[in-house]
């Protein structure tokens, strides 16, 4: 009983980091059908770039806010210049994004050195909750919050602003969205943006709990295609349920079959396309 | 009469210079292939041995027995097939005299029977499979560096008998180096009567520990044995400690687990932490404190046994040159000359191979404390001058299989 | 009956390259023909996943998969059970293709990104077991020592050489060519490309659709498994590494850098890629920086790769001297 409840808390917080990953990439794809392979790219940079930032200003919050702001704006002149010639060609999309993820990855490795770090936790993170014979680590259940929250506002945007009806609109019919005014560059760009952000924001919460170093680009990728590739991609409620199934059939696929466990993961996945090729949320 | 003595010297000098002149004059520098992972996730590893090998050279005026040094460094990328391809560059094409270098047990494996076939002698100062120098041994790898099981012999006695923990819990990366690092320990831990009740093995390039962890056997262990490598070392400690364990169960683990590559990056979670291995930067010799002092001056960082091993390795190499007055062009006479080099003052202590071609050296149990702000393995004990085969007669020794996932079994699991 | 599937110029070209292939590289040093014997067997596999990208028109970001299974083959059966070449011949490419057969089910009910992502997946199932049974694969270990092959036709030379090994490659590389080139120019061909074309049309005139890019991926799935069986043998080592996801968007690369859709294109792309990751890292660490540009430089510069630069260009002079002269 025990063991079942720490592995459905550990499943459902490693689902929430791989939700505020897999968010950011459902969205872009969603929105825009471009195949991100910069996202894992974009997870590294944001926590170098905090740890850059905590180092020098020792405030977890400004590292947070400054990854965000300096990936989005990779994110926009990625999109800028490259990807946005690209829409509708995926082999264009994935080859460009992966040379960018290439570049990435060893400029990285020239920057900030091949050392693995941690991010500094802020003191009232650190440690855990304690229920009965439970240990709850206090940073898994900062980064459920941090997912939850996201989740929230990301939801409320979408289906409660303006600014989330046009998004909606230039998804559903970019050429209608266009005649009625709505400036689908402007929104395009900003949706990429605010990928972008996520995956910021999720390396920089990973990077206090498993380290920033060379190789978590392309460590953590596969993982926040699959969340996409089974919650349906460009939907918000399919990244949400897509990360919890993924975190848990993980948890317990590691626990119970760990001879088995990438297949215990990517097995029902696979299960799930061949029912519904565009996943469970998915939209054709 | 000087006359006579001034020309019969000058003969002399002239006779001794024309022997040693073709030996020496006539050939090119000394070409030192050396391969170690510069991108991926070990490129960090990769120049830790590189710069331990750079810095003995520079210290030593670039040259081996006289001879000039050019040294090719060649980029693994940590992977077996790819240091395979570098190997037959560094031999075929650039026409190397002596290798050195690789890094991780599989990549040790898959280059060891190519090099036999080139038969151009390599140095492995880090990679530690077993059986490179015990069931299938290789006429041309010269192991200088240390067999993954040698220093968890002694720990697992020590565990026992010291510490006085009777029942272990295994944690460890599942490959190669793992599976010997543990089964050296189980060997002699449960020799003098401990038991290994668990085994969790999760993969290499683990993220978050938290499914092995919550399996732990926490109300029946003393203590968890735990082996991690590279950027695993880094999140483990933490995550450890988040799950509530550290207060209950001390964490004890392979040399690699706790080591100076990551200790600059760690912080209260890793402190107790116990560990054996071949060095440690807190050696408390004359020629570890140079090496230490000098290489935190050039570096900037503390040298990890990466560093360590490497920089002797390049001594090796010099050691060796100079017994065949630099005439590596024998290969066999030079690879003869590499197997009787012995070290007694390498900033981790004496070194000389066993008739197995393993060095002999001493192994020590550390402990991580903080000292000036910093955390430093501090030598608890040392075991001088540890064989591969420990206390075990070679031959009988060889009779069991190589340490793996299962061996020895797991008994009280 | 090659000949009758080239065009003139064509044939002259190809057949200089041939020779060339077959007379020079013995005199290479023993480096640079592990790397063109190299370039050779991913050659094989990149022009395996043409079929599908190039004649198809579908992107498979899983392709690393049967290179796998073929390398597999090979490093199990040759080290545990002693296999020879022909039997693990035959398990690598039909395992391959058996796996292509249920991967194709489940992938081929897509299009466009859905079918990428969904390939993606199917490539991380066999990466999964490759990395995690252990007791089957050695996990991250790899299989070591695995033998150079041993043809038992009473040939007089040894395959352990490199001279030898790098002529079965050719031989090998010939027959994938010319049976792909079959395939391409057979009616089953032309309806592929047909489908990249227009799949409403192909279905409206009354093809079955779905059977042949069915038959298709599946050809290229065997295919691919037989490159993995050589590249196995090639290093003597099997891991976990040949089968990541860099593997299979390395060979998307090779396949749009020489250009799809025609064969020798992509085996050109191949041999580029190979040289260049080998020769560049030779005098910088920086390698990595040099290949990503290259990828970002074939899309933006030459989208339809370098035999698609090269007719353009061609064909512009052409036109160019006909404009001067009329």
């Amino acid at each position: 009983m025990e063991f079942l409840l720490i592995q459905l808390f550990n499943g459902v917080s490693y689902g929430a980091l791989l939700f505020l990953l897999a968010g950011g990439l459902s969205l872009i794809f969603g929105m825009m059908r471009i195949v991100n392979m910069t996202h894992g790219s974009y997870y590294l940079l944001g926590g170098y770039v905090a740890l850059t930032v905590i180092w020098r200003s020792g405030y977890f919050v400004l590292g947070l806010l400054a990854a965000m702001l300096v990936i989005a704006c990779i994110g926009i002149a990625e999109w800028n210049a490259f990807l946005k010639r690209l829409s509708g060609q995926e082999l264009g999309q994935v080859l460009t994004t992966m040379g960018f993820a290439l570049i990435f990855q060893d400029l990285a490795l020239v920057v900030w050195g091949g050392d693995p770090y941690t991010i500094p936790q802020p003191k009232f993170l650190s440690g855990s909750l304690r229920a009965g014979n439970l240990f709850l680590p206090t940073y898994r259940i900062f980064i459920v919050a941090v997912a939850a929250a996201v989740a929230i506002v990301l939801w409320l945007v979408l289906g409660r602003t303006r600014i989330g009806a046009m998004m909606r609109a230039t998804v559903d019919d970019p050429e209608m969205a266009r005649g009625v005014g709505i400036n689908v560059h402007a929104i395009s760009m900003g949706v990429f943006a605010m990928g972008a952000m996520l995956a910021a924001v999720a390396g920089v919460v990973a990077g206090g709990f498993v380290g920033v170093y060379p190789g978590a680009d392309f460590e953590i990728l596969p993982y926040a295609f699959v969340v996409v590739i089974m919650g349906g991609m460009g939907s918000l409620k399919g990244a949400l349920i897509g990360s919890l199934i993924v975190g848990l059939l993980d948890n317990f696929g590691k626990a119970l079959f760990p001879e088995l466990s990438y297949f215990t993961l990517f097995a029902p996945m696979a299960i799930i396309l061949a029912v519904r090729p565009t996943g469970l949320f998915g939209r054709a | 009469m000087v006359k006579r003595l001034t020309v019969a010297l000058l003969a002399l000098a002239v006779g001794v210079a024309l022997v040693v002149m073709p030996a020496t004059a006539q050939k090119g520098p000394i070409k030192v292939g050396f391969l170690a992972p510069m991108t991926g996730g070990a490129a960090q590893v990769g120049k830790d041995m590189e710069n331990g090998f750079k810095m003995w050279l520079e210290e030593n005026g670039n040259q081996f027995a006289g001879r000039k040094v050019e040294v090719i460094v060649e980029d693994t990328q940590g992977q077996p097939n790819i240091a395979l391809t570098k190997l037959r560059k560094l031999v075929e094409s650039d026409k190397v005299h002596v290798l050195a270098g690789g890094l991780f047990a599989h990549v040790g494996y898959a280059l060891a029977p190519k090099v036999d076939e080139y038969k151009v002698p390599m140095l492995y100062p880090v990679m530690a499979a077993d059986d490179l120098t015990q069931r299938q041994p290789k006429k041309w790898v010269v192991r200088t560096g240390w067999t993954s099981s040698q220093p968890s012999h002694p720990f697992g006695e020590y565990v026992a008998k010291t510490l006085g923990y009777k029942r272990v819990v295994v944690i460890a990366i599942d490959y190669a180096f793992g599976w010997e690092v543990v089964g050296g320990f189980q060997k002699t831990f449960e020799e003098n009567g401990g038991q290994i009740i668990q085994k969790l093995w999760p993969p290499l390039g683990t993220a978050d520990f938290a499914p092995y962890l919550a399996q732990i056997k926490k109300d029946q262990a003393d203590a968890v044995f735990a082996l991690m490598v590279a950027a695993s070392s880094l999140r483990f400690p933490k995550q450890y400690e988040d799950s509530g364990l550290k207060i209950k169960l001390p964490l004890i683990g392979g040399g690699t687990t706790f080591d100076e590559f990551v200790l600059p990056s760690l912080g209260d979670e890793a402190l107790g932490g116990m560990s054996p291995l071949i060095y440690s930067a807190a050696i408390d010799t004359p020629a570890n404190k140079k090496f230490v002092k000098d290489y935190r001056a050039k570096y900037t960082k503390q040298p990890s046994y990466y560093s360590e091993t490497c920089y002797t390795a390049a001594r090796w190499i010099a050691e060796a040159a100079k017994a065949v007055n630099g005439d590596l062009e024998d290969r066999e006479k030079f690879l003869a000359a590499l197997k009787k080099v012995e070290i007694p003052d390498a900033p981790r202590g004496p070194i000389k191979l066993d008739a197995h071609g393993n060095p002999v050296q001493n192994v020590y149990i550390r402990k991580v404390e903080r000292k000036g702000g910093e955390l430093w393995n501090t030598v608890i004990q040392v075991y001088p001058n540890v064989s591969q085969f420990w206390k075990y007669k070679p031959d009988e020794f060889l009779k069991q299989p190589v340490y793996d996932r299962n061996f020895p079994p797991c008994k009280y699991c | 009956m090659i000949a009758r599937l080239l065009a003139g110029r064509e044939r002259l070209i190809l057949g200089a390259f041939l020779l060339v292939l077959v007379v020079v590289p013995p005199f290479f040093s023993g480096f640079l023909l592990a790397l063109v014997t190299q370039a050779l067997i991913l050659a094989i596999l990149s022009m395996s996943l043409d079929i599908i990208l190039g004649y198809t028109g579908l992107a498979s970001l899983g392709h690393a998969a049967y290179l796998g299974i073929g390398a597999y083959a090979v490093g199990i059966l040759s080290t545990r059970y002693g296999a020879g070449f022909w039997t693990v011949l035959l398990v690598g490419v039909l395992g391959a293709a058996v796996v292509a057969a249920v991967f194709g089910l489940i992938a081929l009910r897509a299009t466009g990104v859905y079918f990428l992502m969904i390939t993606l997946a199917l490539g991380m199932v066999v990466w999964g077991l490759a990395h995690r049974w252990v007791s089957v694969t050695s996990g991250d270990n790899g299989i070591a020592s695995v033998p150079r092959p041993r043809l038992g036709l009473g040939l007089p030379w040894s395959f352990s050489d490199a001279v030898p090994f790098y002529y079965l490659a050719l031989v090998a590389f010939l027959l994938a060519f010319t049976l792909l080139r079959v395939v391409v120019s057979s009616p089953f061909g032309q309806t592929l490309v047909g489908i990249r074309e227009s799949e409403s049309r192909m279905r409206t005139l009354g093809y079955h659709v779905w059977l042949h890019k069915y038959i298709g991926f599946v050809i290229a799935g065997a295919v691919g498994g037989f490159a993995g069986v050589l590249w196995s043998y090639y290093n003597g080592f099997v891991s976990p590494a040949d089968l990541e996801l860099a593997t299979s968007v390395e060979t998307l690369l090779m396949v749009a850098l020489g250009g799809r859709g025609t064969l020798y294109g992509p085996a050109l792309g191949a041999a580029v890629i190979v040289l260049l990751k080998n020769l560049v890292s030779v005098y910088t660490h920086r390698w990595l920086l040099i290949l990503g540009a290259v990828y970002i430089g074939t899309i933006v510069y030459a989208p339809e790769g370098i035999v698609g630069a090269i007719r353009q260009w061609t064909e512009r002079t052409r036109r160019d001297k006909a404009w001067s002269s009329g």
